[in-house]
């Protein structure tokens, strides 16, 4: 394992409300350089929106979020930055949705590609060069100019996975990578996750495959009505959940 | 049905037709520029720029395109802006379309999926960027039908030149008819020039959205 340093990533009492639904109330968090985090949960525990929060793609009602020291989001007052700004800070935060979201108008090559030829500003044939690098990595070399719609969903999520590493993000955000895929194809994407926590990509992974939390995660924090109900590493969780709570939600999944 | 009249008024149409498609073709390219500007415009964040935009479109839909056409002949002058009938009536037309163009644009970007938007700014892409290396080029083939549509009622709506007198098409069959008074004979020799006009123009426009990927 590579070893964990200070926090890269910290949430302070972080609250999202959608009109009267509170669906995140003052949750903290801190995740390490190099760490895999896995958040489990029921449906409706508030994984999703915190994972959204983390990059802005949803606007937290209040809290603070620092990456690397950085302010994410706010101003040192707490001011809400303009969406200019925040954009910029997205490009170090790495965003795996899902339903894939490709840009269906282009190629592989091309949805890797236009991260760093648009925002990072890379001349083409570096562009291309480093999507080529990318998606060597997830290795898809081999489909490079096929549309999103040529290829299935298990290639689709690997594209997905290197246009966010295209971006040399500081740390990576799955929410449920494999949870549109069909069952035969979720392993190839967890593979390609798995060999990024194995070489120090900072992850935090929304998933229900607990097998790859057991196998793959540092800590798993299992949530519920928009708190952390516990968290550890990930065999004392399993093993020895320590919440009734956790204990029933465990339970439920065995069946 | 006097033929003779038919085969001497051929030529003299064929100017007025010329007219037309000059006067219409500056429109299409000016008005199709302005709407695409527009429908961008409209999905800006800054809430400035939204209103002014829904206004000018609430106004060009609001309003008959004849008195849009009267407005932009008799009433820039007020403010200072003389134009000669025929830059008049390129104006007028192109405005009107452009508010049209707008909606169409503004409907067609805003009817892809959530997820471009999101995965674009995930990659930290500025909401402008997102427009136009995303959205745009997704929504073209939706677009493309509309603002054909929109472009055949340009080009019917031309004919309204003739109030300010701009020798177009129609204007040009009026002179006609005023001389050898053969009303039947000229509109209708006028009509097939429109009709071969936009067939020909739909047509084409068919041609480009087969070309057009489906994504």
């Amino acid at each position: 394992m590579v070893a964990q340093t200070s926090s890269l990533l910290v949430v302070e009492n972080l609250h999202k409300e959608y009109g009267e639904r509170t669906v995140l109330e003052g949750l903290s968090l801190e995740v390490k350089s190099n760490e895999t985090v896995v958040l489990i949960g029921p449906s409706g525990s508030g994984k999703t929106t915190l994972l959204r929060c983390l990059n802005y793609l949803e606007y937290p009602t209040q809290g603070l979020i620092s990456l690397d020291g950085e302010r994410i989001g706010t101003d040192a007052t707490g001011k809400r930055l303009d969406e200019t700004l925040i954009a910029r800070q997205r490009q170090k935060i790495g965003f795996v949705f899902q339903r894939f979201n490709l840009f269906s108008h282009l190629s592989a090559l091309d949805n890797v590609a236009i991260g760093p030829r648009k925002v990072l500003g890379l001349s083409r044939p570096e562009a291309q060069a480093r999507a080529m690098q990318e998606l060597e990595r997830v290795q898809l070399l081999a489909h490079l100019h096929k549309r999103p719609n040529e290829l299935s969903g298990g290639q689709q999520q690997r594209v997905a996975i290197a246009r966010a590493l295209a971006m040399r993000p500081k740390i990576l955000l799955f929410d449920e990578p494999t949870s549109a895929l069909d069952p035969e194809l979720v392993h190839e994407v967890l593979e390609v996750m798995q060999a990024l926590s194995a070489q120090g990509m900072t992850m935090v992974v929304v998933t229900h495959e607990m097998q790859f939390a057991r196998d793959v995660a540092h800590r798993v924090i299992f949530m519920d009505g928009g708190h952390i109900i516990e968290q550890g590493e990930p065999k004392r969780l399993f093993e020895q959940p320590a919440q009734q709570r956790t204990r029933q939600f465990l339970a439920h999944l065995k069946g | 049905m006097d033929w003779g009249i038919i085969y001497s008024s051929i030529p003299l149409l064929a100017v007025g037709l010329l007219a037309t498609l000059k006067i219409c073709s500056l429109a299409i390219v000016f008005g199709t520029l302005l709407g695409f500007a527009l429908g961008i415009g409209s999905l800006s964040h800054y809430r400035p720029i939204r209103w002014a935009i829904l206004a000018y479109v609430d106004f060009v839909r609001g309003t008959p395109l004849l008195i849009q056409i009267f407005l932009v002949y008799f009433a820039l002058p007020v403010i200072g802006i003389n134009l000669n009938e025929y830059w008049a009536g390129v104006l007028a037309l192109s405005l009107n379309a452009g508010g049209f163009i707008c909606e169409i644009v503004r409907g067609g970007i805003n009817a892809i999926e959530k997820g471009q938007t999101e995965a674009a700014k995930s990659i930290g892409m500025r909401q402008g960027q997102i427009l136009l290396y995303i959205l745009l080029p997704q929504s073209l083939r939706a677009i493309l039908a509309p603002v054909t549509n929109e472009i055949i009622t340009l080009i019917k709506g031309s004919a309204l030149l003739s109030v300010i007198s701009v020798y177009e098409l129609t204007r040009a069959g009026q002179a006609i008819i005023a001389v050898h008074f053969v009303p039947f004979e000229i509109f209708l020799l006028i009509a097939l020039y429109y009709y071969l006009m936009i067939t020909t123009l739909a047509w084409l426009s068919r041609i480009v959205e087969r070309k057009l990927p489906i994504w």
